[in-house]
């Protein structure tokens, strides 16, 4: 598909907080609320937004694992739960690993492209404080080739994977400069987060975040080259938007101005039983990228505004590279010089990102487009950047696994 | 022999009490990290962990069980490096899972002190009293062979006077854990005149092991710890009593509590701590301190009362704290005993201690407390700031504060003077790591 053969909207965002360890509302060992509460609310928070969900022609939920983390299949029929009037309507569950948000909004795009539906709500949810992170870590490796990977793996499973990519970018590119870039990408995105008051990082107090990121790494407990402050932490959360055709944004009486509208997009999937073929390159993201691109007819200089999918620091600036906004080996600079905080040159991860805003694995690819509409709408409250005039559009990277499912949505402001 | 071959096969006697459970516990862990390991996996490893209180050691597995968990969970990396050549053991719930029940099938509870028979180490927890100790361990040396090593937990009892009664010749070291072991990363090390020269070795790699802080004291009753806990608090009960006299006996402990945590920055009051060790304890270990010091008069009648009336605080098997000098709830303390009334009277913040807590008058601004100030950075620089603040507000408070700090730091200096601590940075060592102090009693802000 080279071309978007209807308009596609994005409208009536919704966030869930991202509750895990750094709200001050989280206690491990307190009850919290369990997947279904964020499903709930997350679909009504957008349904609000369209007035009735009489409106919406069909659902899709994006989720990575609820069957181990809360011991729940069959996440599509949560959908009718949301609301009664979704009771009978074509709802459908996508499974991609972090990236099952992205496939979600993909499913819910291509219903709309296809006619068969002129609105489509779309939710991405995932609850995964019901383990500690070092049994969440067996779960998450369901990510990679369980089989061929998961018994040599580390007991961190997935940052390890991405320790070696910064092991090699180290090698590739210079170790201190990346890791003071890596340190300088953890401030930026807790800076972003204590902006948004449903982040988790959004009550983070630490004084010097620069120098939390330099913390040392401890490979007897952690790894070698990354902390954990290059981690994403482990969230509960669930995102919601409503994507509409021309004729479905007429229907819910949504102006034009409240809504964003899709230039392009691109998915690309890669080999999971097989090694990345470079590991300082996010191969499947590029490729994903550059279909994007493609589609808008776009280039990486036009965007103002990027969600990347930083589930470590390291990840971040790869994707920098991956998305074209530098060549090889100058992501670094690029951080360092603020070239993407809030008035840089490309603002990236408005809300903090996977870092700073949290990670919930199944719903980030969908809190990336939430976020890219509240800022192409005028809506980030204190996230909000002015876009400079080359540069008007947002994307979103959304990946799953290492590197191989990767969705990316570039958007403009629908008026 | 190693430790590595002593580790094979070790008793802990008293191990279903307070300090046996942990010790029992970090050993289990040590000896299942040995198991683990493939060339191991065929030789026999025996914990034996002898009580008289057969119902206790009933409940060693739940807490074996839950400290092997979670060691394991927080060493993960390294848990499960020892399981990489086992295909079956794939995720680190197995894995963690197989160290745990490797860790349980090391345990062989009972009874009969005879199972310690082929043990190469016996570590001894049983009640603080010199002729319990010197029975069993000579019950011991008859029993085990000739290399066997004693450890023993005691926390006031000369080690020296103990071996010898025993007839151990050199065979026996302080290790004295703090409560609760598994937490505690402090060990007093009492290497007695004529020890035999392996052991003080063999104790040193255990401890590195077992990931603990070795803090070497001579062989002097109460050691650094207990030397400065038991004079400590026979300060606050002379002083509690002193100001009994104005405010009544509750109320001048209420204010010598209150000073201690508030306003020395300490993670509890001092009769709060007295309860959390046990009023029964801090009475034994005056007593057997006062029997081996000279020239001190190490003794309270307070103390004495609350014993003899069965007021003794402690805490239960699942950690909480009993009521003692005071009442608790959720941990924290709501009364105090009132022995002149011979009941507890309950805080009232807008009643008796209202009033007594304006007596003490204000705190320094930006006064932080305790738990704040743990991970804080520049803390000395705080604490400097702090003090001097405190001291020239003139308060009761403050006044009692000082007077208080100078007299830990006279005790601190006593130990060292005595011969009890190698030097100041042993006595603050063991303060600030099995006290939780924030600073050492040898400092400069007074």
């Amino acid at each position: 598909m080279n071309k978007l053969r209807r308009a596609v909207f994005a409208t009536a965002g919704y966030n869930t907080i991202s509750m895990g360890p750094g709200r001050n509302e989280f206690h491990p060992k307190k009850p919290r609320p369990g997947i279904e509460h964020y499903i709930l609310e997350a679909g009504r928070g957008a349904i609000q937004q369209i007035g009735s969900a009489e409106f919406i022609d069909e659902a899709v939920i994006g989720n990575f694992m609820a069957a181990r983390f809360c011991r729940q299949g069959h996440l599509a029929a949560f959908l009718p739960a949301v609301d009664e009037a979704l009771r009978f309507k074509p709802c459908t569950r996508t499974e991609g690993a972090c990236a099952s948000g992205g496939l979600a909004v993909y499913t819910g795009i291509k219903s709309i492209l296809a006619e068969t539906a002129e609105v489509v709500l779309v939710i991405g949810v995932e609850v995964q404080n019901t383990v500690k992170a070092v049994y969440g870590s067996d779960i998450l490796a369901g990510a990679a080739h369980y089989a061929g990977e998961r018994k040599a793996g580390h007991a961190f499973f997935f940052p390890a994977k991405f320790d070696e990519r910064a092991a090699a970018y180290f090698a590739r590119f210079g170790q201190e400069r990346t890791r003071r870039a890596m340190a300088m990408w953890y401030a930026q995105a807790v800076e972003n987060a204590r902006r948004e008051p449903k982040a988790q990082e959004y009550h983070n107090r630490a004084e010097d975040l620069f120098a939390l990121g330099m913390t040392p790494p401890n490979p007897k407990a952690f790894l070698p080259n990354l902390n954990i402050y290059d981690c994403s932490k482990v969230s509960d959360g669930a995102s919601a938007i409503v994507l509409a055709s021309e004729e479905g944004l007429a229907r819910l009486g949504i102006p034009r101005a409240q809504a964003v509208r899709l230039l392009g997009m691109g998915v690309a999937e890669n080999d999971i039983t097989a090694a990345p073929p470079e590991l300082t390159e996010l191969t499947t993201t590029r490729a994903a990228v550059e279909k994007a691109y493609r589609m808008a007819g776009l280039q990486a200089s036009d965007i103002g505004v990027c969600e990347v999918h930083d589930c470590f620091t390291i990840s971040g600036l790869l994707s920098l590279e991956a998305a074209g906004f530098v060549g090889p080996g100058e992501a670094p600079d690029f951080v360092a010089g603020g070239e993407t905080r809030l008035g840089g040159t490309v603002a990236c991860n408005t809300t903090g990102g996977l870092i700073g805003f949290g990670h919930y694995t199944g719903g980030t690819g969908v809190r990336q487009v939430v976020d890219l509409w509240r800022q192409l709408t005028n809506n980030a409250g204190q996230c909000q950047v002015k876009l400079r005039s080359g540069r008007r559009y947002g994307m979103s990277i959304n990946m799953g696994g290492n590197d191989k499912t990767v969705t990316v949505f570039i958007f403009a402001p629908a008026e | 022999m190693t430790l590595d071959e002593r580790l094979q096969n070790v008793a802990v006697i008293g191990a279903a009490g307070k300090m046996g459970t942990g010790i029992v516990a970090l050993l289990a862990i040590e000896m299942a990290k040995l198991r683990a390991k493939r060339e191991n996996r065929h030789k026999v490893y025996q914990l034996h962990c002898i009580d008289v209180n057969e119902a206790a050691l009933d409940g060693l597995r739940a807490y074996v069980k839950a400290q092997a968990t979670k060691a394991a969970e927080k060493s993960i990396v390294a848990v499960r490096e020892l399981y990489a050549d086992r295909e079956d053991l794939v995720e680190n719930y197995e894995v963690i899972g197989e160290f745990v029940e490797t860790a349980l099938g090391i345990l062989w509870p009972g009874t009969e002190l005879a199972a310690a028979k082929r043990a190469h180490m016996v570590f001894e927890a049983v009640i603080e009293d010199k002729t319990t100790k010197v029975g069993l361990l000579r019950s011991l040396r008859e029993l085990c062979a000739e290399d066997t090593f004693f450890f023993t937990n005691t926390s006031s009892i000369p080690i020296g006077l103990l071996d010898r009664e025993a007839g151990l010749g050199g065979r026996l070291i302080g290790y004295h854990f703090y409560n609760p072991p598994v937490v505690q990363k402090l060990v007093e090390v009492i290497s007695p005149a004529g020890v035999v020269p392996e052991l003080p070795e063999v104790a040193a790699e255990l401890g590195a092991r077992l990931g603990k802080k070795l803090f070497p004291a001579n062989d002097i009753a109460g050691f650094i710890g207990n030397g400065h806990f038991s004079r400590d608090g026979l300060y606050a009960c002379q002083e509690a009593e002193r100001l009994g006299r104005e405010f009544t006996l509750a109320g001048g402990m209420y204010l010598m509590n209150k000073v201690t945590q508030d306003l020395l920055l300490r993670p509890m009051g001092i009769f709060q701590l007295i309860d959390y060790v046990g009023v029964d304890v801090f009475y034994y270990l005056l007593k057997v301190m006062n029997e081996h010091i000279e020239g001190e008069e190490l003794q309270s009648d307070l103390i004495d009362r609350f014993f003899q009336l069965g007021i003794i605080g402690g805490q239960r098997s699942d950690g909480s704290q009993k009521d003692g000098i005071m009442k608790y709830e959720k941990g924290r303390p709501v009364a105090i005993f009132d022995l002149e009334r011979g009941e507890y009277r309950a805080f009232d913040p807008k009643g008796w201690t209202g009033e007594l807590d304006a007596r003490l008058g204000p705190y320094p601004e930006g006064y932080r407390p305790w738990k704040e100030l743990l991970g804080a950075p520049k803390r000395e620089e705080y604490l400097r700031q702090f003090f001097a603040a405190l001291f020239a507000s003139g308060t009761l408070g403050a006044q009692l504060a000082e007077k208080y700090l100078r007299h830990s730091k006279a005790v601190g200096q006593m130990l060292v003077n005595t011969g009890v601590a190698n030097c100041a940075d042993d006595v603050n060592g063991v303060l600030m790591n099995g006290f939780y102090h924030l600073y050492g009693p040898i400092n400069d802000f007074v």
